[in-house]
């Protein structure tokens, strides 16, 4: 049974047809890499996962259960769903570690102690132990994306988002982040990736599929995808980025 | 010129008959102005909140209300209270305590509006984050927004404090002891010095407002340390 499994998926705002058809297949385990040009929908496909946006028609499955219906309780889906948004979204006015521990007292009711020594332990996990009693702002934009992947393992999710992780980086930092990520896939965490960060996509991905105009255009293995692309689009693209 | 008049009369204007007789003057000001914003803050909250809501159900009372208020001159809210008042409730609110209500009543509705505001002012992702993690809405509201935009609001909170204690000289008018009225009874008292008399009583009001704004900056800057940033 797949982890995620998106089934005939449908998403319109007014009259733009943002998803079209989607279908895709994710295990357990396994990293799949979503790229494509800006506006080609793969945010707003990610973003379905954990009903930050509603599907219009189709459904989304996470290990069988159907998770679009209208049924489901949104908080327990989320608190199994981990996302990463590009522009980290931390809060400001409470501390690093703050941040991380939230979710796990309000949602889930570990204790404070509890959660302060899982916190401090993500924390040195991705590498910034030390600023843990620092506000967001003191932070490198590096930083303060990994505390944002660090406050998603916190809840210890089932299956990680990342909505363009890197993009609002400098380019120095974001090898920092795509460390974490990589360490997470080695690790076994099923991930669904929207990035262009091609070394990423070539290290750990196991499929990296091509949007464009709400479609999959191409989809395969990465080297697949890098060496023998099929569709004229996905060959633009790939010489646009690479 | 007489300023005698006012001197000698300056603590009524302070406190009233306080202590032989009832608080008054500036002092029964300035309680109206903190019972009123005090009052009206939880009350704008919660109209704030509902708002913001997308029931209809929670949505519509509110805006109704804040409609209605804010389409409604302060003096007539105080009229309201203190005639409607004996009918409704079957005896008669000592005029401070109607005016008091009409003061929360009236303000709220403009808090409501600060509130709503500041909440859609603060950036998506914040909301987005918070419910992504699965905290509740209410619980986003309580830990991650609220403490944001509530800081964003001082500003407005203060302004709307200032107004407010301007607006309680309003009360003079169903005869509750304030300010305006102390210098109203010594003015038709001695009738020789009304400019003596108003000029005092201005840099009274003028001296609370400042005190209140003065404060709101230190505020500010101390707060605008860690603020959100990005979309």
């Amino acid at each position: 049974m797949a982890m995620i499994e998106f089934r005939n998926v449908h998403k319109w705002y007014g009259d733009f047809h943002v998803l079209k058809n989607i279908n895709e297949e994710v295990e357990k385990g396994d990293v799949l890499v979503i790229c494509g040009p800006s506006g080609s929908g793969k945010s707003t496909m990610v973003r379905c996962v954990n009903r930050l946006e509603e599907i219009d028609k189709g459904a989304i499955f996470m290990e069988g259960r159907d998770i679009t219906k209208k049924t489901m309780n949104l908080n327990h889906l989320r608190s199994e769903i981990g996302i990463v948004f590009q522009q980290f979204n931390l809060y400001p006015h409470i501390s690093v570690l703050k941040n991380v521990t939230l979710a796990p007292i309000k949602v889930k009711g570990v204790s404070k102690a509890e959660a302060e020594a899982m916190g401090m332990e993500l924390l040195d996990r991705v590498g910034i132990r030390d600023q843990a009693h620092k506000y967001p702002i003191e932070l490198s934009g590096g930083q303060q994306q990994r505390v944002a992947i660090a406050r998603a393992l916190a809840m210890k999710p089932k299956v990680m988002l990342f909505d363009e992780p890197t993009s609002a980086l400098d380019p120095e930092m974001i090898n920092e982040v795509l460390n974490v990520m990589k360490d997470l896939a080695r690790e076994g965490m099923t991930m669904l990736c929207v990035t262009h960060e091609m070394s990423f996509a070539r290290e750990v991905a196991d499929r990296v599929i091509f949007m464009d105009g709400g479609e999959i255009l191409e989809q395969g293995p990465p080297e697949h995808f890098f060496t023998n692309p099929q569709h004229d689009r996905a060959k633009a693209f790939l010489k646009e980025i690479l | 010129m007489h300023w005698d008049i006012v001197w000698n009369n300056f603590d009524y204007f302070l406190i009233g008959a306080y202590p032989e007789g009832p608080l008054g003057g500036m002092a029964m000001s300035i309680l109206l102005a903190l019972g009123g914003i005090f009052g009206a803050f939880w009350l704008g909250l919660l109209f704030g909140l509902m708002r913001l809501s997308k029931q209809k159900w929670i949505k519509w009372p509110a805006v109704v209300y804040i409609e209605i208020i804010r389409g409604t001159p302060l003096l007539m809210v105080i009229f309201w209270f203190y005639f409607l008042a004996p009918i409704v409730l079957g005896y008669t609110l000592p005029e401070t305590s109607s005016a008091l209500v009409a003061f929360i009543v009236f303000t709220s509705a403009y808090i409501a509006e600060i509130v709503r505001a500041g909440v859609i002012a603060l950036p998506k992702g914040q909301t987005e984050a918070a419910r992504g993690t699965g905290l509740s809405h209410y619980q986003t509201m309580v830990h991650v927004i609220l403490p944001q935009s509530l800081r964003n609001m001082i500003p407005s909170f203060v302004n709307q404090f200032v107004s407010l204690t301007k607006d309680t000289s309003l009360a003079y008018i169903i005869g509750v002891n304030e300010l305006m009225r102390t210098a109203t009874q010594v003015n038709n008292r001695t009738l020789i010095a009304p400019t003596e008399i108003f000029i005092t009583i201005a840099v009274l009001y003028f001296i609370i407002c400042y005190v209140l704004t003065a404060t709101s900056r230190r505020l500010e800057k101390q707060l605008s340390k860690y603020q959100a940033r990005g979309n």
